[in-house]
């Protein structure tokens, strides 16, 4: 089974955020980036069914130079190889542009299977891959836990709302945006690290893909959220802090 | 291009209450450009479904019916609602962001070569539409800027749904035209995962735990501070994920709904995917180390600190306290 995941760079969840001079995005020099979540278990599924079933497993990934690095750890964590689409200007284009770069991409190795997260931890659109599979004519399934390969193609549990799943069959090829949870992630091995940097890398500019951005939707302006409730800070050491809680506890809540 | 087209989602044979939120959202933003809304039911029997909607909405209702749309499945959605679209010309779609939405609306968006501005949280004249980012840490506005509808999912308790309009809407019926073999996946029926044992749901107090509690060692810690407030335990997403608690002790889009009298956040940023399933509680207490952490947008109490000091203090003054 040929499967290429679609991995994302995000700034790392504990970074801290500070928004840029235009109010456009946020400040990207000296931020800090991790593989985003949701992508990570797309990964380990695939890795995963790699194990059981053979073939090859191919990450995909666009944005700049410092892409690298994330992909360099899909690699050494037991990625086959990578892709990497060069581009600066990812935001500049809409989910829409983004999924038409991955497409044109994956377009011409023809996988079997195309994973990649549920959502990104930055934008959290949440509709890369379902976007992918409509410009690449494919079925597709969302919310995924597991994945099993069957005869005619694949079994897929899906999560639902507020506790509920439900079971999917779909023919391959087919693309799948996976949840988090479904698997325990594995960490890269001294000698994955080390394998990944003989591995293929191959680049490609979202010109050379023939893919203009020419976006729909536009972030117009990014801002610090409004507070909906105004939030009483206790201050103090721990145990001030603590005492102070209980008081409104016994006092306001009335639940002591 | 005219008009406001809500698409409504149900649930065991009834309108859900995010859709009616959806019209309210709907209802707003064609006031504000004075255009009238339409609402599509879609499914294999519809009438029931019209019958609810026509009375609580002025303008008109479409009955999407087929029989391959009685079961849910993004490939027959998505085929009826581009029909749908090509031939009322809408200038917004307006859909509730439920996970049937995440799962066709992006590839319809597609289909129309238009992109579907997800889990809006408000709308303000332009429009613009503001939806977070950084999973709850920045908020950004968006602008629709294509030449075509412009598709628009609004997230759960955004819009009040009791300020959606009653009216007495006409009910008319589309039927798209769909092959079985257009219909690429089949769907099982729904599931509930493991045994449901506990109803955080009912829980009058709740003491909830996220990743800042760092390693499944330190849950105890947690657990301490619920049993001494007498609450029930619960967790944010992560938690679960890991294994360090049960997938049913999870709150939030995912797992369960609350609406405790107490809720106590321990080390949770407040990621939208967890706020959607408690921010009904009546009180909430954040426990955090960082002072620009989602959750204390929508805490009455916070404490900022390092939860490992914060909670044992807490842990000892409610002991005292109750005796």
């Amino acid at each position: 089974m040929k499967i290429i995941v679609a991995i994302k760079q995000v700034p790392d969840r504990d970074a801290q955020v500070r928004i840029d001079a235009h109010a456009k995005w946020i400040e990207e020099s000296d931020l800090q980036y991790a593989l985003n979540e949701s992508d990570a278990y797309a990964l380990e599924e695939a890795l995963q069914l790699k194990e059981k079933h053979g073939g090859e497993v191919v990450v995909v990934s666009a944005g700049p130079e410092r892409v690298g690095q994330t992909i360099r750890e899909a690699l050494a964590k037991g990625a086959d190889r990578a892709i990497h689409i060069d581009c600066d200007d990812l935001g500049s284009r809409d989910a829409l542009g983004v999924a038409r770069l991955l497409a044109a991409a994956v377009e011409p190795e023809s996988p079997d299977l195309l994973l990649t997260g549920l959502q990104s931890e930055d934008l959290g659109l949440g509709q890369t891959g379902v976007i992918v599979a409509e410009l690449l004519n494919l079925p597709h399934a969302t919310l995924i836990l597991h994945v099993e390969k069957t005869d005619s193609g694949l079994t897929v549990k899906r999560e639902l709302e507020e506790g509920w799943f439900q079971t999917i069959e779909l023919p391959t090829p087919a693309v799948l945006t996976i949840q988090s949870g479904g698997n325990k992630l594995r960490y890269a091995t001294l000698m994955g690290i080390k394998r990944a940097k003989t591995k293929e890398v191959r680049r490609v500019t979202a010109a050379e893909l023939g893919v203009e951005a020419a976006p729909v939707v536009l972030l117009d302006r990014v801002a610090l959220p409004q507070k909906q409730k105004s939030t009483q800070i206790l201050p103090g050491t721990p145990k001030e802090a603590a005492a102070a809680l209980v008081e409104k506890l016994k006092f306001e809540v009335r639940v002591l | 291009m005219s008009g406001v087209l809500v698409i409504f989602e149900d649930r065991a044979g009834k309108i859900s209450r995010i859709s009616w939120e959806a019209v309210a959202a709907g209802h707003k933003l064609a006031a504000s450009l004075g255009l009238p809304v339409t609402a599509a039911v879609i499914g294999a029997a519809t009438e029931s479904l019209a019958a609810e909607t026509a009375s609580k909405i002025t303008g008109k209702v479409i009955r999407v019916e087929h029989p391959l749309l009685g079961q849910y499945t993004a490939d027959g959605f998505t085929i009826a609602l581009h029909q749908l679209i090509q031939s009322e010309s809408p200038a917004y779609v307006v859909f509730p962001h439920t996970y049937q939405v995440r799962d066709y609306a992006p590839a319809l968006a597609a289909r129309l070569n238009e992109v579907l501005i997800s889990d809006v949280i408000s709308i303000a004249d332009g429009p613009v539409f503001t939806r977070q980012l950084l999973q709850g840490r920045l908020s950004g506005n968006y602008r629709h800027t294509g030449s075509g509808p412009c598709l628009v999912s609004v997230q759960a308790g955004a819009f009040r749904a009791d300020a959606a309009a009653t009216g007495s809407a006409e009910i008319s019926v589309f039927t798209p035209t769909i092959e079985p073999a257009q219909i690429r996946t089949k769907p099982g029926e729904p599931f509930r995962g493991s045994s449901q044992t506990i109803d955080l749901g009912s829980a009058q107090l709740i003491v909830s735990v996220g990743r800042g509690i760092k390693e499944a060692e330190n849950i105890p810690l947690v657990q301490a501070l619920a049993t001494a407030l007498g609450a029930e335990l619960a967790a944010s997403r992560p938690i679960c994920d890991n294994g360090w608690l049960p997938m049913e002790r999870q709150v939030g889009s995912s797992g369960q709904s609350v609406a405790p009298k107490l809720y106590l956040a321990v080390g949770i940023s407040g990621a939208i995917q967890h706020l959607v399933g408690m921010k009904a509680s009546q009180c909430v207490v954040a426990i955090n180390k960082d002072p620009d952490a989602p959750i204390f947008e929508i805490a009455d109490y916070g404490i900022v600190g390092d939860l490992f000091e914060v909670v044992p203090a807490l842990t000892e003054a409610i002991k005292a306290a109750k005796q």
